[in-house]
């Protein structure tokens, strides 16, 4: 595979897109840890309020192989992941977003039917509601969906996403779903590339 | 399955961690040792205390937990318990840290060396759960130390830190360390935590109640009436107030004192007053407080590559305020743009440029300034706010002036 400018970036902004309750900040804190197992630096921060159940949530997450000092909110991602499939409907989830950016999508639906802006050369599709109906018997994606984005990077390894789900309190699942939950998120997200006008 | 273990930066370091400020926090709380923490989880109250009351719960702090009715009793409790000889600490916050207002004022006149976080939110009204720094900037002048915290792992070390400033014996004064809600409070990081015996060297035996005890084989008089206009006249209470304000000012040298015994141990070195950054050969400068720095670090170093010549200083000790190690970086510049993240309703202006100002009275040439305020309501300052902030105390240094504070987020 060709290195693309994104890879050759220092610094990375992932931006984690859910609704409130489906663990959107809980993911971005064990993506956080597995990152960190991964040799570099993160800093991870939610976009704090009145969250209720079902509301859109935005989690920031910025990574990079030197020291990070800005302590802020994520308005440039090169990483967009959406772990709910009605979200892009409800919120603009490609605000800012970089050239070479890569979209890792919760959904059953193709990668043309996305619409994705230019800016965005390649998605990760992850059917995750319906491996979270079989592993939690509810749709929750969180964990899933860091399987499709360690996929997607290559950035995080299944021990570091171990590591990181092991120091979480899960309320609602064991870590022995979960750790099934990632891996089938990693196993089953489909990489499309956009090449011309096309997905391949 | 055993995780492989996080890669350690620093000598003296027990285990490297990845977590939030509020966790972090509560980690420096298990070092320190307390025999008595009193929570009240209002809400909005913070994680923190969450993170505390299970580290009790599950025996990795051996103190007794005291959940009471509210947050007056919150510090109530504390006093007794500091008054007994034992170490103290709560967490608090907003409106509960108005709710404590009795007590929290009468701490430092008891010489009593609380601990206490400030996980710093804006004020009410309008209704706000979210950061900001008026609720400390608010009780800026009732006697406690106050110290600003700009990463995670700074909040961590210094709440350790904060024991041993608050139990010297020149000092005895109830300690804050403030650290910005959600940006330090949920911001998530890889942290170093230090070795139990590290930790247990520098903070040594605790003596809190040499001075002040309820102690029945030292019976005295505490926080006694003293004689006001009248009677034996005015002079124990001058007393007691000159003496609150020597400990403060004895503060500045434990509090460097304090940092560089924790940089020759653990190996991290922070600015313990006043930081300089690019300061040297710099024109002018922006000051900062708290976790914004970073983000305004960045913008220094763009505005550098620009051929700026713009320098930062950043405040950590803002109570006592140190008012020559301030002064002496503000004579190095000709303008200087101070970023608040509160409101001085007085003056029209960051409470932090209030106090710059008095530098610069003493400082003893003219310096332009204006006031910057931001990251109001947990509003983000990004390095793109910096860079205006940086652009309008350039235009200062050429000459142009501007009335009022810059409210860097009036547009966002």
């Amino acid at each position: 595979m060709t290195i693309t400018a994104v890879e050759q970036k220092t610094t990375h902004e992932v931006r984690l897109h859910g609704r409130g309750g489906q663990g959107a900040v809980l993911a971005s804190k064990i993506l956080a840890k597995a990152i960190v197992m991964s040799g570099q630096h993160v800093t991870a921060i939610p976009a704090f309020g009145f969250e209720r159940r079902g509301a859109p949530v935005a989690a920031f997450l910025r990574y990079s192989d030197r020291p990070l000092r800005a302590v802020t909110n994520i308005y440039a991602p090169d990483y967009i992941i959406c772990i709910d499939p009605s979200i892009p409907k409800a919120v603009d989830i490609f605000a800012g977003v970089q050239p070479n950016s890569t979209l890792i999508q919760a959904t059953r639906q193709s990668a043309e039917s996305l619409n994705c802006p230019e800016q965005v050369t390649r998605v990760v599709l992850c059917d995750a509601v319906t491996i979270g109906m079989e592993v939690f018997r509810r749709p929750i994606t969180n964990t899933i969906m860091l399987g499709a984005f360690a996929k997607a990077t290559g950035i995080v390894t299944m021990e570091g996403l171990r590591a990181g789900l092991e120091s979480a309190n899960f309320r609602d699942a064991g870590l022995e779903q979960n750790l099934i939950a990632v891996e089938r998120g990693f196993n089953e997200s489909i990489v499309k590339q956009r090449q011309g006008g096309e997905w391949v | 399955m055993a995780t492989p273990a996080l890669k350690m930066k620093h000598p003296g370091c027990a285990q490297s961690i990845v977590c939030d400020g509020n966790e972090a926090a509560a980690w420096a709380v298990a070092l320190a040792r307390p025999d008595l923490v009193a929570v009240y989880p209002i809400t909005p109250q913070s994680s923190l205390v969450e993170y505390v009351s299970q580290f009790i719960a599950d025996g990795k702090i051996q103190a007794e937990l005291m959940n009471v009715e509210g947050e007056h009793s919150v510090l109530s409790a504390l006093h007794g318990a500091a008054l007994a000889g034992g170490r103290t600490y709560t967490a608090t916050c907003g409106p509960g840290l108005a709710f404590m207002f009795e007590p929290y004022w009468r701490t430092p006149g008891m010489r009593l060396p609380i601990v206490a976080s400030l996980v710093t939110r804006d004020g009410i009204t309008p209704q706000c759960v979210w950061g900001g720094q008026q609720d400390a900037m608010t009780m800026k002048e009732t006697g406690w130390i106050q110290i600003y915290c700009e990463t995670v792992q700074e909040v961590l070390d210094t709440t350790i830190m904060a024991y041993r400033i608050a139990e010297h014996h020149d000092v005895m004064l109830p300690v804050n360390i403030c650290h910005d809600g959600n940006y330090l409070s949920y911001g998530v990081t890889q942290v170093d935590v230090p070795e139990q015996s590290a930790v247990d060297d520098y903070l040594g035996e605790k003596d809190v109640n040499w001075h002040v005890a309820l102690d029945p084989m030292r019976p005295m008089a505490v926080d006694p009436l003293t004689g006001g206009a009248g009677g034996p006249g005015p002079s124990k209470f001058v007393a007691y107030r000159k003496g609150l304000c020597e400990g403060m000012q004895n503060a500045l040298g434990v509090i460097e004192q304090a940092h560089a015994d924790w940089a020759d141990i653990f190996g991290r070195d922070y600015a313990p007053l006043v930081e300089e950054y690019r300061l040297d050969d710099a024109d002018y400068a922006l000051v900062t407080i708290g976790s914004m720095t970073g983000a305004a670090k960045d913008a220094i170093d763009s505005a550098r590559l620009r051929g700026e010549r713009v320098g930062l200083i950043k405040i950590k000790t803002f109570r006592p305020f140190p008012v020559e190690a301030m002064t002496r970086a503000l004579k190095k510049v000709e303008a200087v743009g101070v970023v608040d993240r509160s409101v001085h309703y007085g003056w029209d202006c960051g409470p932090l440029y209030q106090e710059v100002l008095s530098c610069l009275y003493r400082a003893g040439k003219p310096v332009a300034s204006g006031s910057f305020i931001g990251g109001l309501a947990g509003a983000d300052l990004t390095e793109g706010h910096f860079a205006r902030a940086i652009e309008r105390t350039a235009q200062l240094l050429a000459g142009t002036e501007f009335d009022g504070p810059v409210w860097l987020n009036e547009n966002d």
